[in-house]
């Protein structure tokens, strides 16, 4: 069976899977639509998380990541875990104590305020939808890079399946496909790893095999790699600080995806699912143990295909060239421009004028064809021609485009088709896990919190249900349409995403819980002016062509900066404006209380509260 | 009567109170370790640890790699250990200053509370 049958095969059991899921966990009622009745197990609740958590780009763009970055990769492994221990200590048990529904749910209630509210909104809704768009792109490129359909039918089967189970099962619906969906992509992450790692190294686990050393070579497998990016002009894959990213941007960024991780409201509203407090804290070690399987392989991923890929096509000829070069080379993720020598160079640093390896980026496959043309020419002589590598080389594309290392390391370690294809299924896992959590947010801050808590605060039940549903429906339709039409920024925009959770939500959660001090106005004007500069900041790097000024920061590490803005502006505004009235002190009580000491919170008496 | 419930009422906000400084030490001891190993032995530190080895990875790497996330994942075990004990004991310290009694279903309810 070729890779294509075997993936139909695949993705047409798993979302089949999915659909069977969505009917047996059908929902009723909105406490089952937006927190899945409060019922779920810890450890359930921890895959659920772990699979929301790990989106398309985890899965397939962070591996290829760090081969590129070597040590300065570490920058995502620990800001995308560290994130959970924040979430851990600082915000899950107490916003479960709370027991409401959603993050601006807690932030208008802690500091009393429609507007605070509406804040939380605006940024809720901002950052799950950039987020999103990122992710419907993912499933229709999956769909189109393994079953060779175009990129569009991929995103309207994607919204298809979204549609289905988010609508009928709400929260409950997308927890169960997602502990579904997280075994998809953990099998089809580790098996590869594994057998890749046999290969190289002789032992099962890859962990220990990236320490080991290469079987018939004698040397680690790290020092080998180290040597032969130190002879083709690399920078070193283990060093620390070379190049752009020196000890303070690394540090930054860290901290800024740290505590994104922590401010992300469709992460935050995984821990409103579990049946109590005790629960959630375990559910959170839960989580990270699961996200940790991924992001523990996820280096040696990243370090043995970046091996394979040195070693395999440096200095080879058209003959010698493996097979998965040739089957990849046709999707424009790696092309070869020859210099006329007929060996494939691949070199970096001060020897990039030797490379011969590039991606075709968001260039058509016309233009390729045509750089190729001229770049034909060029080599015969002719008046014509142009070298390709130069045209290349300034349009930004030197070396194969990252997101090919997930994708053709299965094919590198010569494994069979319907490993391959498994890769495809668990991408497909990923993306939809993501977006359905994305989706369930954007849902409950229209519905949950601008009509029901805002706009019609005596709905009943059914309305509000119904609400629900129409907009995560609708919902669902226009993350469609940005996965067609992708706002051409996405993997900046997401770097967005993190900077602005950590300016806006982190702070102002923190201090609500921590702070019983902490009043109205300044906390407001701490989250406008976190986003604000965050944001100015950002968007005038991207598209004003600013250089990183402030402090030497670029901008994805300036969430921290934000945050720092945020915490400063709150706690300097603070003594000036009242504290919190009685009716929030005891909520700030009772939510640091442990459970069964006090009365339980009930959401719907609470709306007579205000 | 009034007395009796203010008594109450003091009695649970200074267990409140010693719980509530329990948790932040064991949050301050947890978050120090979480910085120490992420961000110092990761980062601000991993040049100079890269100089020593373990298993075949240069020191600082495999913090940053490896090491770090595996501290992270026991941290919150530990988190996790700590507080559901810590909880226990702050139900069993309200009940014996008679704020609260347990119900037969093991739940807990006010000390005197009347069916309102």
């Amino acid at each position: 069976m070729s890779v294509q049958a075997w993936t139909f095969l695949f993705v047409g059991v798993t979302f089949g899977l999915y659909l069977v899921i969505a009917w047996w966990s059908r929902v009723s009622d909105t406490r089952g639509f937006y927190v899945a009745g409060q019922g779920i197990p810890a450890a359930a609740n921890g895959m659920a998380t772990a699979a929301d958590w790990m989106s398309a780009a985890s899965f397939i763009s962070m591996a290829g990541l760090i081969s590129t970055l070597g040590y300065a990769g570490g920058m995502y492994l620990m800001g995308w875990t560290g994130g959970y221990v924040l979430l851990a200590l600082l915000l899950a048990p107490y916003l479960r104590k709370f027991g409401h529904y959603t993050v601006p749910d807690f932030i208008g209630d802690r500091y009393r305020s429609n507007v605070a509210r509406i804040v939380a909104v605006v940024c809720a809704v901002f950052v799950s939808f950039t987020y999103v768009a990122g992710q419907m792109r993912g499933v229709g490129i999956v769909f189109s890079r393994f079953l060779e359909v175009d990129v569009n039918v991929g995103v309207y089967v994607g919204v298809a399946i979204v549609f289905v189970y988010a609508t009928l099962g709400g929260m409950k619906g997308i927890t169960w496909t997602q502990v579904a969906q997280y075994w998809v992509l953990i099998t089809a992450f580790l098996t590869p790893a594994i057998a890749i790692s046999l290969k190289l190294t002789g032992t099962p686990v890859p962990q220990i095999g990236l320490g080991s050393e290469l079987i018939g070579e004698g040397t680690a497998l790290l020092e080998k790699l180290n040597q032969i990016h130190a002879d083709l002009g690399f920078a070193s894959y283990t060093e620390p600080f070379i190049g752009s990213w020196d000890k303070l941007n690394v540090f930054c960024v860290t901290l800024a995806l740290m505590a994104g991780t922590a401010g992300l409201p469709h992460v935050i509203v995984r821990f409103y699912t579990v049946k109590s407090v005790a629960a959630a804290r375990w559910s959170a070690f839960w989580a990270l143990l699961f996200i940790a399987l991924l992001y523990l392989t996820a280096p040696a991923i990243g370090a043995f295909a970046r091996y394979a890929m040195l070693d395999g096509l440096h200095g080879k000829t058209e003959e010698q060239l493996p097979d998965w070069f040739h089957s990849w080379e046709q999707t424009g993720l790696i092309l070869w421009m020859d210099d006329g020598d007929g060996h494939l160079s691949y070199t970096g640093g001060d020897r990039a004028d030797e490379n011969e390896l590039f991606r075709s980026g968001n260039l058509g496959s016309v233009q390729v064809a045509e750089i190729r043309l001229y770049h034909q020419k060029w080599l015969d002589g002719q008046l014509d021609g142009q070298d390709g590598r130069i045209v290349l080389r300034q349009a930004g594309l030197a070396g194969p485009d990252r997101d090919i290392i997930v994708l053709a390391t299965p094919e590198m370690a010569n494994l069979a088709r319907w490993i391959i294809a498994l890769v495809a299924a668990g991408g497909l896992a990923a993306a939809l896990s993501t977006a359905s959590g994305l989706l369930l947010v954007i849902s409950s801050s229209v519905a949950h919190d601008l009509y029901f808590r805002i706009g019609n605060p005596h709905a009943s039940e059914s309305q509000r249900l119904l609400v629900g549903r129409m907009v995560i429906g609708f919902a669902v339709v226009v993350a469609g349409i940005l996965g067609i039409y992708p706002p051409g920024f996405v993997s900046q925009v997401v770097a967005f995403a993190f900077g602005l959770a950590a300016a806006s939500f982190f702070p102002a959660i923190v201090l609500g819980i921590f702070s019983k001090r902490v009043g109205t106005y300044p906390a407001i004007f701490g989250m406008i002016t976190g986003i604000g500069f965050t944001a100015t900041y950002i968007l005038g790097s991207v598209y004003g062509g600013w250089s990183s000024w402030a402090f030497g920061i670029g901008p994805q590490g300036i969430g921290v900066v934000g945050m720092m803005i945020n915490f400063t502006v709150t706690l300097g505004l603070t003594p000036f404006f009242p504290a919190p009235d009685q009716t929030v002190q005891e909520l700030i009580l009772s939510i640091r209380e442990p459970e069964g000491a006090g009365p339980a919170l009930d959401i719907d008496k609470s709306v007579e509260a205000d | 009567m009034s007395t009796k419930v203010d008594e109450r009422d003091s009695r649970r906000a200074a267990a409140l109170g010693r719980y509530w400084k329990r948790n932040a030490t064991i949050m301050a001891v947890l978050l120090f370790i979480w910085a120490v190993v992420g961000l110092g032995a990761g980062v601000l530190f991993a040049d100079v640890l890269n100089v020593y080895s373990l298993g075949g990875y240069p020191l600082g790497f495999w913090f940053a790699q490896q090491g770090s996330i595996l501290v992270f994942v026991l941290l919150i075990l530990v988190y996790a250990l700590v507080m559901n004990r810590l909880d226990k004991q702050h139900h069993r310290e309200l009940q014996s200053t008679d704020v609260i009694t347990p119900k037969r279903s093991g739940r807990f309810h006010e000390a005197g509370a009347s069916v309102e």
